[in-house]
């Protein structure tokens, strides 16, 4: 029983890791008033590259900073195009996640073709860890797990109590009213949506070096999405992101634990579970929102 | 001895092929109220835009303080101490009122310090007696209170000239009251207040002097002192001398047209907007419908019109009971409908003249024949309803976009007038029209109610309504307060009840 706790636990922040770094991202870009679906497509990039840098410079460490840049430089575009541009957010992220996927499948079999790659590896942190079932569950994890619930109460410090938090949350309201006040609303945005690059292609690193240290091809398979939905069933708001991402987890887990019983054989309908409770979540708590006003608008200045 | 806080020399802005301003000039005493008059489009806000730094270039100098200044960016206006309270506020409902004061101050720590700037604003507020729970959402505030909230941000960077654009036009007539207190205490401490406004006979009661632009020209500054009435400076702005009323006989009520009865519904968000209304108008009679914006007008003329749905009551039309009526059913019944947006509702910007003439007649026969368009007829109709109502377009197949905001109202109005309807339905008729326009079209309201059109009339323009309607009825809030004869509607008779205030 207490192995199955344990397994099951380790499982939910295992698979919530990634979405709760990429949501946070999100909450960043999407209180800035962007709509990034390209977020899938990033991660599939963060995916690869993690992999990637890891191969050449035989560090997971060296992979994940060539994700989290590659995450950064497709930020970069994606701004470019949705701010200076003020092309349609939806078109551009639909055509991030269209070229993430030939792009990944391409470098994958010029550079990679599926090679073992040095992982991210445990660092148990001492004493704490051997606190029975807790030490496991929370104690014996990967630096990017770590780093991942450390960045939690940092977003929400940043959002709601700093400086530039108030300026991610205003440009997403109301742009014209920062403009009157002096914010450089173009440049608030890039930063937003640079840093939610960023962080899509940390967690994407993590889907692939996080367990398996390999990259497969299209491996990320939705979790970018997931991601999104985590950031509005979260509220957009940092620390009710996490909980949505470990419920999501959950229900994940919940998953490989049916798979083993007598229902297993109906696997398609468990693969549908962490989706449906997506949708079952996002429907109850459609109404309680801190969606921002000018969510998906451009912004023209006169 | 006055100085000058700011000299505007030979300002002028265009916009692509358009000249907003040409060779503006403009000169502002310190310490005075300094009114900027003109008509819809005459150029006031892009002045005040250039001024505040909200474009990207401007001919012409600026002198601020006897300072030859380049301003760049609302940042340098903010920085020289010029503050602007535009017209729709720039405020964020979703933050908190301390959150809107610093956003953007370039005094801002990395991590903000709320606490001491919600003293320093609580103490500003008191000093000018308006004072504001710092740490409530903007959105819980009322209209008047975030206006107040737009000074008090301006005050807080040190603004020592404040610009209104067109304050006045959503407050109550108390809350007017409250707003020129507070600009004689600023202006009595050594601030400068530039009043926006086209209200005549605000400006005659608070302004100092008055610059009157007329066509993004200078048409004059006069001193407020020196104009012996409003006639005077209706006619610098129109260029010509000006009818500041219009004409009409005791109404010949001839039965009962449109009645509401009890009527309840919902706004967008799930909350009643309409508490039990009851009205009844006669053929024949205008009833004005008089309230702050946003106090269930918008819902009653959507209930009737038939684009919202009552939770409870009744609406008969013509004794007919058309509560539950389709907008086509209740348009058959001889209702038309000027709306209040003419954007939104009114017209389809990407189309033609003549094509939105047919939006609604187009299945009449006069119009097409199973369901084939006569053109010919109807562009000869189209330029016929264009030349009657004065309607200014190079011809009838131009895109409604390309006119001007002034022409497409009239348009509007003049394709739902046409149709020679039974009972009108007329939200704001002359928004955004110049006195010229607005004189015509009131009379062309007048000229249908005397023929025994029943007329609602929705507006915010208290003059107006005081001076078309039989009777007008007040509503706050979404119950109706009072309906109040003509011979009794005075500003004092109707402000109290626009405030919710019964005795």
């Amino acid at each position: 029983m207490v192995d199955l706790i344990t397994n099951f636990l380790t499982a939910d922040i295992r698979t919530a890791t990634p979405l709760i770094l990429a949501a946070l991202g999100l909450v960043f870009s999407e209180r800035a008033g962007i709509v990034n679906i390209g977020t899938e497509g990033v991660m599939l990039t963060g995916a690869l590259l993690g992999c990637v840098g890891s191969s050449i410079w035989d560090s997971s460490f060296a992979g994940a900073l060539l994700a989290i840049a590659g995450g950064a430089v497709l930020g970069f575009i994606f701004a470019f195009f949705t701010v200076s541009l003020r092309s349609n957010q939806i078109v551009v992220g639909a055509a991030f996640n269209i070229f993430a996927g030939g792009f990944t499948i391409t470098l994958n079999r010029l550079l990679l073709n599926g090679e073992k790659v040095v992982g991210f590896s445990n660092y148990p942190i001492p004493i704490l860890s051997k606190i029975p079932i807790l030490g496991d569950v929370f104690f014996n994890w990967s630096i990017p797990v770590y780093l991942t619930f450390i960045a939690v109460p940092l977003c929400w410090f940043v959002l709601l109590k700093t400086n530039i938090g108030l300026k991610v949350r205003a440009v997403g309201e109301n742009p014209k009213a920062c403009d009157t006040v002096g914010i450089n609303v173009f440049r608030t945005r890039y930063g937003a949506i640079i840093f939610s690059g960023m962080m899509a292609g940390f967690a994407g690193s993590f889907v692939s070096m996080g367990q398996l240290s390999s990259f497969t091809e299209g491996m990320v398979a939705g979790k970018g999405f997931m991601a999104m939905a985590v950031c509005v069933f979260g509220n957009y708001s940092p620390i009710s992101v996490m909980l949505a991402g470990l419920l999501f987890g959950a229900a994940d887990a919940l998953k490989y634990r049916l798979l083993t019983t007598s229902i297993g054989g109906y696997y398609q309908f468990l693969n549908m579970l962490p989706y449906l409770i997506t949708i079952i979540a996002l429907c109850a708590f459609a109404k309680r929102t801190n969606k921002p006003a000018g969510s998906g608008i451009t912004y023209r200045k006169e | 001895m006055t100085e000058n806080i700011l000299e505007m020399k030979n300002i002028t802005k265009r916009f692509a092929s358009v000249i907003a301003n040409e060779d503006v000039n403009l000169i502002i005493k310190k310490g005075e109220v300094h009114a900027l008059l003109g008509e819809n489009g005459a150029g006031k806000s892009t002045l005040m835009n250039c001024l505040y730094g909200m474009y990207d270039s401007y001919e012409g100098e600026i002198y601020f303080d006897g300072q030859l200044v380049n301003i760049q960016g609302s940042k340098n206006a903010i920085a020289l101490g010029i503050g602007m309270v535009h017209q729709h506020f720039m405020l964020i409902p979703a933050l908190t009122v301390i959150e809107n004061v610093v956003l953007g101050l370039k005094e801002n720590k990395k991590v903000l310090d709320l606490d001491s700037a919600a003293k320093k604003f609580t103490e500003l507020g008191k000093k000018y007696n308006m004072e504001i729970d710092p740490w409530i959402k903007v959105e819980q505030l009322s209209v008047g209170q975030q206006q107040r909230l737009e000074i008090l941000k301006a005050l807080y960077r040190d603004a020592k000239l404040l610009i209104l654009d067109e304050p006045t036009a959503v407050l109550t007539p108390g809350e007017v009251d409250g707003l020129f207190d507070m600009m004689t205490a600023l202006t009595s401490e050594g601030h400068t207040v530039i009043f926006i406004s086209h209200k005549l006979n605000e400006i005659m009661r608070i302004c100092d002097r008055c610059t009157v632009l007329r066509l993004g020209k200078v048409a004059a500054t006069v001193e407020i002192s020196d104009v012996k009435n409003r006639q005077e400076l209706a006619a610098l702005m129109v260029g010509r001398e000006v009818e500041l009323t219009t004409q009409k006989a005791p109404a010949d009520l001839r039965g009962e047209k449109l009645v509401v009865k009890d009527l309840c519904c919902n706004n967008d968000r799930g909350i009643p907007a309409l508490k039990n209304v009851s009205l009844e108008i006669q053929s024949g009679e205008i009833l004005g419908i008089c309230g702050v914006d946003g106090n269930g007008q918008s819902e009653l003329v959507q209930c009737i019109t038939g684009l919202r749905e009552s939770t409870t009551g009744q609406i008969l039309i013509n004794g007919h009971d058309s509560t539950k009526f389709n907008p086509r059913q209740v348009l058959k019944q001889g209702v038309s409908h000027i709306p209040e947006d003419r954007h939104k509702f009114g017209m389809v910007g990407a189309m033609e003249i003549d094509e939105n003439m047919s939006l609604i007649s187009y299945k009449e026969t006069l119009y097409s024949i199973k369901g084939i368009l006569k053109w010919n007829w109807i562009r000869k109709h189209s330029q016929k309803v264009c030349e009657d109502y004065n309607v200014k377009t190079p011809n009838v197949r131009e895109l409604a976009n390309n006119l001007s905001g002034g022409n497409q109202q009239k348009f509007v109005v003049g394709r739902e007038l046409e149709r020679d309807p039974g009972v009108l339905i007329a939200v704001h008729p002359s928004r955004g029209l110049d006195i010229g326009a607005t004189k015509y079209i009131q009379s062309q309201i007048v000229k249908q109610r005397d023929n025994g059109t029943a007329v609602m009339m929705v507006s915010t323009e208290l003059d107006e309504l005081i001076e078309l309607s039989d009777r007008i009825l007040v509503m706050f809030e979404g119950e109706v307060m009072g309906i109040v004869d003509q011979k009794d509607a005075t500003r004092e008779t109707l402000g109290p009840l626009m405030a919710g205030v019964t005795e």
